[in-house]
C-alpha cells in the first residue's frame, strides 16, 4: 500500500488519499493519470492490469486500487 | 453561385435529412431539422437585441446545444467565442479582458458561474430560454445576403507565452476551404458517424462539425470519462456504430496500449485520422492489425492555418524507430520550408514550416503586434503583398518528397494532443506569492511536463494555486522544490542545467 500512495501522491501531491472515495467521480484523475498509474503499477507491483479491469470502480480510492493489485497479484 | 457562407452547407442538408440525427451525446440527441430551428431561433433573439458582427460568447457543457449555440452565432452575423466550464476563472477572465464581450450564452450548469465573473458586464442568457425563439427568416436572409466570406465566423483562445492566451480567428472562406479539402481526402459522405474527442473550445472540433452539416451525417460527443476507461470507450463505438475519428493518438494509443482488442474490437471503423502527436508505430502495428481495411491518416496542421493543413495516408510499412510523415498540404495550401536566413530548404535539410493560402486565419484578435509577428510578407516574394503564417515548427522532406516534422523551435510542446507554451506555466507559477524562481521542462519519453520552483510554499500548495490559472492538462506532472533555480551566464533560466538534472535524477 506504501508504494502504491507513493505512486499517488507523485501525480496529485495535494489529495489526501486516504479518505478519498471519489477519485473519478469528482475528476480527481484524468486519462493522463490513469495511464501513469498503470505503467508506474506495472513496474513497483510487476501486474499488468487487463483492459477489462480498467473501470472506474477499481480506480475510485487508492483501496479499491490496492485490492485489485492484491487480486491480480493472486491470480498470477 | 459560389459558397460564400458556411452556413450554405446546411441548406441542402435541411430539406433532404431534416429528421436524421446530426449530434448526440450519450443521452440526448438532436435532429438536423432541431438544430436549425434553435440555431435560427436564437440567431433571431440575438439580432433582435442588437447583436451583429461582435463576439458571442458561448459557456456550455460539451452538448450538442452549444454546437446549436454556434451556429446561432454565426446565423445572426456574429462569430462564437467557445469557452469550456472545465477552464480556470482566471484564464476565463483574461479571455474576456481581451474580447469585451456584451453577450453570453449559458446552460443551467454554467450560468451559476457566469454570473460570478467581474470582467464581464454583459447581458447573460440561458439557451433553454431563447432556443425557442421563433426564426425570422426574412432578417436572416438579409443578414446572409451582407455578409463577406472573409467575415469572421469563431475566435478560439490558444496558449500565449506570454501568459496571456491569443485568441485565433478564423472566417468563412478558410473553414469553407478547409472542410472542402479535408472532406476529399477522408472520403466522408452522408453514411459518415463521427465520434468527437476534443474539446468543443479548439479548433479541432472543425473537422466532425461542419462535415456534418456538408454531407447530412452524424456527429457523437463521446463523454470525456470514456478515455480513461478503454473498454467502455470501445463498446460506446460499437453500440454508435462509428465508423470515422479524427482523434489526438493518445486517445488511440490509450485503447492499444491496454490490449483493449483482446477484450473488444471497434466493429465499425473505417477512417482513423490522428494528428498533433507522434504515433508509436508499436501501437500503430496493433491498431493496423486489428482493423487491416481501415484507412489511417496522419494529421498536421496549426490552429492559426484553420484546422490542418497536411496530411499523410498511411500506406506502407513503418519500422519501430521511424516517425510517419506528416506528408503533404491539402488542396490550394503549400508549405515552404525556411532556412534561417529565408532561403528554401533543400531535400533532408531542416527548415522552419510556413504555410501559404487561403488557410490562413485572420489573425489574433485585438493583437495586431503579434498577428504581425507570426503572419508576415513571404520573404520569396518582393512583387505583391502576400502572407504566410510562420509556424514555428521544424520540418524537411525527406527522400520520398514526404514532409517530416522534426521539432519545436521555441518551448512550445504538444502534451496529450495539447498545444502549451511551457512559457505560459511559467508566467503563472512566477506570479504566485512566495514563489522566487521556476522552469519548466518536459520529459518527451514518459509524457511528462516538470515543474522546478524555488520559494517558500509546498508542492501541494503550489499545485491547487496552479489549478485556479491553468487548464487541466497544462498542470505539471511532477513538481520539484529547489533552495534556487540555476542561471546561466546572462542571468537566464538555465533549462538545460535542469534538464540535465531531471535526467540524472
Amino acid at each position: 500500500m506504501e508504494e502504491l500512495l507513493e505512486i499517488l501522491k507523485e501525480l496529485h501531491p495535494e489529495v489526501d488519499y486516504e479518505t478519498c472515495t471519489t477519485l473519478i467521480d469528482d475528476k480527481i484523475l484524468d486519462s493522463f493519470d490513469i495511464v501513469s498509474i498503470i505503467s508506474e503499477v506495472n513496474e513497483e507491483y510487476d501486474v499488468a492490469i487487463p483492459a477489462e479491469e480498467i473501470v472506474p470502480e477499481n480506480f475510485n480510492s487508492a483501496q479499491a486500487l490496492y485490492a485489485l493489485i492484491e487480486r491480480l497479484m493472486d491470480e498470477d | 453561385m459560389q459558397q460564400t457562407n458556411i452556413l450554405e452547407y446546411f441548406d441542402e442538408t435541411i430539406e433532404k435529412y431534416p429528421d436524421k440525427i446530426a449530434f448526440a451525446n450519450e443521452d440526448y440527441e438532436m435532429t438536423f431539422q432541431e438544430v436549425y430551428d434553435q440555431s435560427r431561433g436564437i440567431a433571431t433573439f440575438l439580432s433582435d437585441h442588437g447583436y451583429y458582427k461582435e463576439p458571442i460568447v458561448i459557456f456550455m457543457e460539451k452538448h450538442p446545444k452549444m454546437i446549436t449555440a454556434f451556429f446561432a452565432s454565426v446565423y445572426s452575423g456574429n462569430y462564437y467565442v467557445p469557452i469550456d466550464s472545465e477552464m480556470p476563472r482566471a484564464r476565463i477572465e483574461l479571455i474576456f479582458q481581451k474580447l469585451n464581450p456584451r453577450v453570453m450564452i449559458c446552460d443551467d450548469t454554467t450560468y451559476g458561474l457566469a454570473e460570478e465573473f467581474p470582467d464581464f458586464s454583459g447581458e447573460i442568457y440561458r439557451y433553454d430560454d431563447i432556443s425557442a425563439s421563433k426564426a425570422d427568416d426574412l432578417r436572416l436572409d438579409e443578414i446572409r445576403s451582407k455578409a463577406l466570406d472573409t467575415d469572421p465566423i469563431y475566435i478560439v483562445f490558444t496558449s500565449g507565452s506570454t501568459g496571456i492566451p491569443k485568441g485565433v480567428l478564423a472566417c468563412h472562406r478558410s473553414v469553407i476551404d478547409y472542410i472542402e479539402n479535408l472532406s476529399e481526402v477522408l472520403e466522408f459522405n452522408h453514411d459518415t458517424v463521427f465520434a468527437n474527442q476534443t474539446p468543443l473550445y479548439f479548433d479541432a472540433c472543425l473537422k466532425e462539425l461542419y462535415p456534418t452539416l456538408k454531407f447530412g451525417a452524424t456527429t457523437y460527443l463521446v463523454p470525456k470519462q470514456y478515455f480513461m476507461f478503454p473498454v467502455k470507450l470501445v463498446e460506446f463505438l460499437n453500440e454508435k456504430k462509428v465508423n470515422t475519428v479524427c482523434w489526438v493518438v493518445s486517445a488511440l494509443t490509450m485503447i492499444s496500449a491496454f490490449n483493449t482488442f483482446k477484450t473488444v474490437v471497434p466493429k465499425y471503423l473505417k477512417t482513423i485520422a490522428f494528428g498533433s502527436e507522434v504515433f508509436p508505430i508499436k501501437q500503430f502495428r496493433r491498431w493496423k492489425e486489428v482493423l487491416p481495411d481501415a484507412k489511417f491518416i496522419n494529421l498536421y496542421g496549426p490552429t492559426e492555418c484553420t484546422g490542418m493543413c497536411c496530411y499523410y495516408k498511411v500506406e506502407r510499412e513503418f519500422e519501430l524507430d521511424e516517425h510517419i510523415p506528416i506528408g503533404r498540404p491539402f488542396h490550394n495550401t503549400e508549405i515552404l520550408l525556411l532556412t534561417e536566413d529565408n532561403q528554401l530548404a533543400k531535400p533532408n535539410e531542416p527548415g522552419e514550416i510556413c504555410v501559404r493560402g487561403t488557410s490562413l486565419t485572420l489573425g489574433y484578435y485585438r493583437d495586431f503586434e503579434k498577428t504581425n509577428e507570426a503572419f508576415v510578407q513571404n520573404p520569396l516574394n518582393d512583387k505583391y503583398p502576400e502572407l504566410i503564417y510562420r509556424t514555428g515548427d521544424i520540418g524537411l522532406w525527406n527522400e520520398r518528397g514526404e514532409l517530416m516534422f522534426v521539432s519545436r523551435k521555441d518551448y512550445q510542446i504538444k502534451h496529450m494532443g495539447h498545444r502549451i507554451e511551457l512559457g505560459e506555466i511559467e508566467f503563472n507559477v512566477n506570479m504566485l506569492d512566495g514563489i522566487t524562481g521556476c522552469g519548466a521542462i518536459y520529459d518527451k519519453k514518459k509524457e511528462k511536463i516538470v515543474l522546478y520552483y524555488s520559494g517558500e510554499m509546498d508542492q501541494a500548495a503550489l499545485v491547487n494555486l496552479l489549478k485556479e490559472k491553468l487548464p487541466r492538462y497544462m498542470i505539471p506532472n511532477k513538481v520539484i522544490q529547489y533552495p534556487a533555480m540555476p542561471l546561466t551566464p546572462n542571468g537566464k533560466l538555465d533549462r538545460k542545467k535542469l534538464m540535465a538534472d531531471y535526467e540524472a535524477d
